[in-house]
């Protein structure tokens, strides 16, 4: 089959060969660039009918099943839709903040897809600052959710902008430092060495009780910096405000909406990546004859099918528990996550010394 | 919903709660007073669905007035309307037969499990889980359907009427209410997994909303409130009606007090509710159906008050006849209403989290307050 | 647990101007209203009463007075009595029992509106389910409103 790295290489020769250096150079950022936008609204549609889909199921109903077979298109009619919606500024907004708040998202979010690895040798920059780029880009979508906070000028979406930012800023504590427990076991940043150092077994696997711990953790701070159920008082706590996001309508609330989306997505593929194995196949230990097999299904299909299992994990979350308190969720990270996170890296720390894992 | 921002001299601030709610509890406006987080005052303000019908029963018959009621707490239906029917009973001193007594308490149970189910999931949305809605419905349903079958509506179903009840049951309705006791036997263990047993839903009702003893006698509460803060409050049992006095059933009262303990106690009830069914449905004599009684019904001269076991809390129907066809005034005690004023105490000084708890473990519909 | 006769023995002794009315399903009491805040007090504080809830409080409009019904019990046991006081249509005023019970609040209030009886020493005394600007009380015999009121 055609591998997506035989596609890239295949257009890098083509354009090398009909155009000089800089015009093919800047040809493949356009392409690029495209691809990822394009990425980005196929992924957006496909990750809002996924979660409508799983939560019917859960709730023993259909879903949408109109709009096309099983509803696949019922996402774009709503896009249309929104696309189509009045989009007005309040006016005691800040015009300025208010209509750059989205684009902020957004441009956060295509940012932290530049050095995901979604198949073998097909990654658009693999730096070699990889996993502290991505922690410290993702750290940036605060300042947009705290922009269209402030500039909607309502007392309520200040509020929710707030707990909101509060919520996502100690909640990366845990998620850098489980995240810091497997740079531990690789010693790299580098992404493409973190996968290629899974050749033998994910490290969910190798790195055992350490690494079980830190996956867990990190489940549940990606969940809190997405702000998703069961942590989503910002965008849910209707009864009183309507998060930071309401005065926002038509397009600007549509990519608020995707941005979501777009993080669940990245927060999942990060998580896939360092656990999970990222493109890797399922492979164990030195049996050459099994990994010979398993090697024969594509790596993208390894990557996109591992993602989308912790997204749909992140979705069942949100279906089957009910909502924390503010103060509730703030005392999970600052007495429980934190102190075991940091136990955890000083065990896993060990544990690489000692060589006590696979 | 709409807001209104206003800052009192402190430094408070007062915003609106409702009328229109995320949530399926009626159109209530509450004003609170916040100062932070915390919860100062709560100040209902009523009206937005007062249809007057104290006024309105004043000129109709005593015959039509039953089914004006049946829209006051249209959860429990079936038994404001046994309410009213017992209370004009106890004015004709007509004696009810075997047969629609039986009738009249199965019917009763039914609609307070359907009451109960609503109520949980009602109260699970309110606190962010999603998923028990649907679960509640399913069994919801079944009901409904059953009461389509033999009374002709799933909502409103004006069944009783003075002297017994209207039309006599469906051919299937043994059969269907048996099917419908097996599985929800099954499926009970579900609600426990899925909610009470979660310790996310424990920490944010275990401690929150707390009523004493003292209290809620003082402030009248009645039903699973009054019962969760230790008082022995079931009309069914102190002057029981109908063949109440007949079934073998408990009266679930614990002394928590707090809103896990509320939770708790109405769904026990719900098991109790099935144990009453159970015990009747097999035993239903043959007989009339209703009493004899004249066309146009006229009550002696006096006073006449009943009290019956809603899913709420004690409906008091208070009749002053004098000797006319229609009555000469009417009350209707409400539960929502007692158990209501209870509210601005319970919540002082907590915070908004524990206030959306609060109200949905109260169980009020608004109907049944505005009147 | 108190019977009718005992409660006609007490109450005579606190307010020997008590008139006593059997007729009913329970025992009703119908006071002065100078005499009523001292006697439900005494009843309230007495510990072979302890009338501790109230569950209904109402007013039924005579077309020559107003009568002010209070339906007491007490939570021990299980004992009921109905209390009346009359009062003139023209001036209705009756001292509040908000402080012995405190579910009196929202009944008087509604009273209040509905009727017209002013509690004296009430917290906060306004209507509660009309608005507030509304003229008249509608739950009297004699309330016309040609806009709501349809007469058949």
């Amino acid at each position: 089959m055609l591998s997506l790295e035989g596609i890239s290489n295949f257009i890098h020769e083509w354009l090398n060969g009909h155009l000089n250096a800089t015009l093919a150079l800047l040809a493949e950022f356009v392409i690029i660039g495209v691809a990822a936008i394009g990425l980005f609204a196929v992924l957006g549609l496909g990750l809002v009918w996924m979660e409508r889909k799983v939560a019917a199921l859960m709730q023993i109903r259909m879903g949408p099943n109109r709009i096309g077979p099983k509803g696949i298109f019922q996402t774009s009619a709503d896009t249309v839709k929104l696309i189509m919606k009045e989009a007005l500024t309040p006016e005691n907004a800040d015009k300025i903040l208010f209509n750059m708040a989205p684009f902020v998202v957004i441009i956060v979010a295509m940012l932290i897809l530049v050095p995901i690895a979604f198949a073998r040798n097909f990654q658009i920059w693999d730096i070699n600052i990889g996993v502290l780029y991505v922690t410290s880009v993702s750290s940036l979508s605060v300042i947009g959710i705290l922009m269209a906070g402030w500039s909607s000028g309502n007392k309520y979406s200040l509020l929710g902008a707030m707990r909101s930012g509060a919520q996502i800023v100690s909640y990366e504590l845990s998620a850098g430092l489980s995240v810091l427990s497997i740079i531990v076991l690789t010693g790299s940043l580098k992404i493409s060495d973190i996968v290629a150092s899974q050749e033998d077994g994910w490290w969910i696997f190798k790195g055992h009780i350490p690494a079980i711990i830190a996956f867990v953790i990190f489940i549940i701070a990606a969940t809190a910096e997405t702000n998703r159920a069961p942590f989503d008082l910002a965008e849910a706590e209707s009864e009183l405000t309507a998060g930071f996001h309401t005065e926002y309508g038509g397009m600007k609330f549509a990519l608020f909406f995707l941005s979501e989306y777009i993080n669940i997505f990245i927060v999942c593929a990060i998580g896939a990546t360092l656990f999970l194995g990222g493109w890797m196949p399922f492979h164990i230990g030195h049996w050459a004859a099994f990994n010979h097999i398993m090697d024969y299904i594509p790596s993208s299909f390894w990557f996109f099918g591992k993602t989308i299992f912790l997204i749909f994990l992140i979705m069942w979350f949100r279906w089957t528990f009910p909502r924390l308190r503010v103060d509730q969720l703030l005392n999970l990270e600052w007495k429980y996550l934190f102190p075991i996170s940091m136990f955890n890296l000083l065990l896993m720390t060990l544990v690489a010394i000692m060589g006590w894992h696979f | 919903m709409f807001e209104e921002i206003g800052i009192t001299q402190e430094g408070d601030l007062m915003i609106n709660v409702g009328p229109q709610h995320p949530a399926t509890h009626g159109v209530l406006h509450l004003v609170l007073t916040l100062n932070g987080e915390i919860i100062k005052k709560v100040d209902p303000h009523l009206g937005y669905i007062h249809r007057s019908i104290e006024k309105m029963c004043e000129s109709l018959s005593y015959r039509q007035f039953i089914y004006v009621t049946s829209r006051m707490d249209y959860l429990s239906a079936h038994i404001n309307n046994h309410a009213c029917a017992l209370c004009v009973e106890k004015g004709l001193k007509v004696e009810v037969p075997l047969r629609a007594q039986y009738i009249r308490v199965i019917m009763d149970e039914l609609t307070r499990i359907a009451s109960h189910e609503l109520w949980w999931s009602a109260m699970s949305m309110d606190l962010g889980a999603f998923t028990p809605y649907f679960l509640a419905f399913r069994e919801r349903e079944r009901i409904n359907e059953i009461m389509e079958e033999t009374c002709g509506a799933r909502l409103t179903m004006n069944y009783m009427v003075p002297g017994g009840v209207m039309t006599d049951l469906h051919p299937d309705f043994q059969k269907k209410v048996k099917t419908f006791i097996q599985q929800y036997k099954l499926r009970i263990h579900e609600y426990k997994e899925l909610i009470t047993g979660n310790v996310i839903f424990q920490n944010r009702m275990k401690g929150v909303g707390y009523l004493s003893k003292e209290d809620a006698i003082s402030y009248g509460c009645t039903g699973p409130v009054a019962r969760a803060s230790g008082v022995k409050s079931d009309i069914r049992k102190i002057a029981p009606y109908d063949v109440y006095d007949k079934v073998d059933f408990n009266e679930v009262i614990e002394t928590g007090g707090d809103c896990f303990t509320r939770y708790q106690v109405r769904i026990e009830e719900m098991n109790e509710s099935i144990r009453i069914i159970e015990q009747l449905i097999d035993n239903i004599p043959e007989g009339d159906i209703q009493a004899k009684t004249k066309a146009v019904l006229k009550l002696p001269k006096g006073e006449f008050y009943q009290r019956v076991e809603t899913a709420r809390g004690e409906l008091g129907v208070y009749i002053v006849s004098e000797g006319a066809a229609q009555p000469y005034r009417i009350k209707f005690r409400s539960p929502g209403f007692s158990n209501m004023s209870a509210l601005d105490h319970m919540v002082r000084g907590s915070k908004i989290g524990d206030f959306i708890a609060t109200m949905g473990t109260l169980d009020l519909v608004i109907p049944d307050i505005d009147r | 647990m108190m019977t009718n006769e005992d409660f006609k023995i007490k109450i005579a002794g606190l307010v020997p101007s008590a008139i006593f009315d059997e007729t009913g399903e329970w025992l009703n009491v119908l006071v002065d209203f100078s005499f009523f805040r001292s006697m439900v007090q005494q009843l309230r504080s007495d510990n072979d009463t302890n009338l501790d809830y109230l569950f209904c409080l109402t007013c039924i409009d005579w077309k020559t007075h107003l009568t002010v019904v209070y339906h007491l019990s007490s939570a021990a046991f299980r004992h009921n009595i109905v209390v009346k006081v009359n009062l003139d249509r023209n001036n209705p005023e009756i001292e509040t029992v908000c402080d012995i019970w405190r579910g009196a609040e929202l009944f008087e209030r509604e009273v209040y509106e509905m009727f017209g009886v002013t509690f004296l020493n009430h917290p906060d005394l306004r209507r509660l389910i009309l608005p507030d600007e509304w003229n008249g009380w509608p739950l009297r015999k004699d309330y016309e409103d040609p806009i709501n009121m349809i007469k058949l």
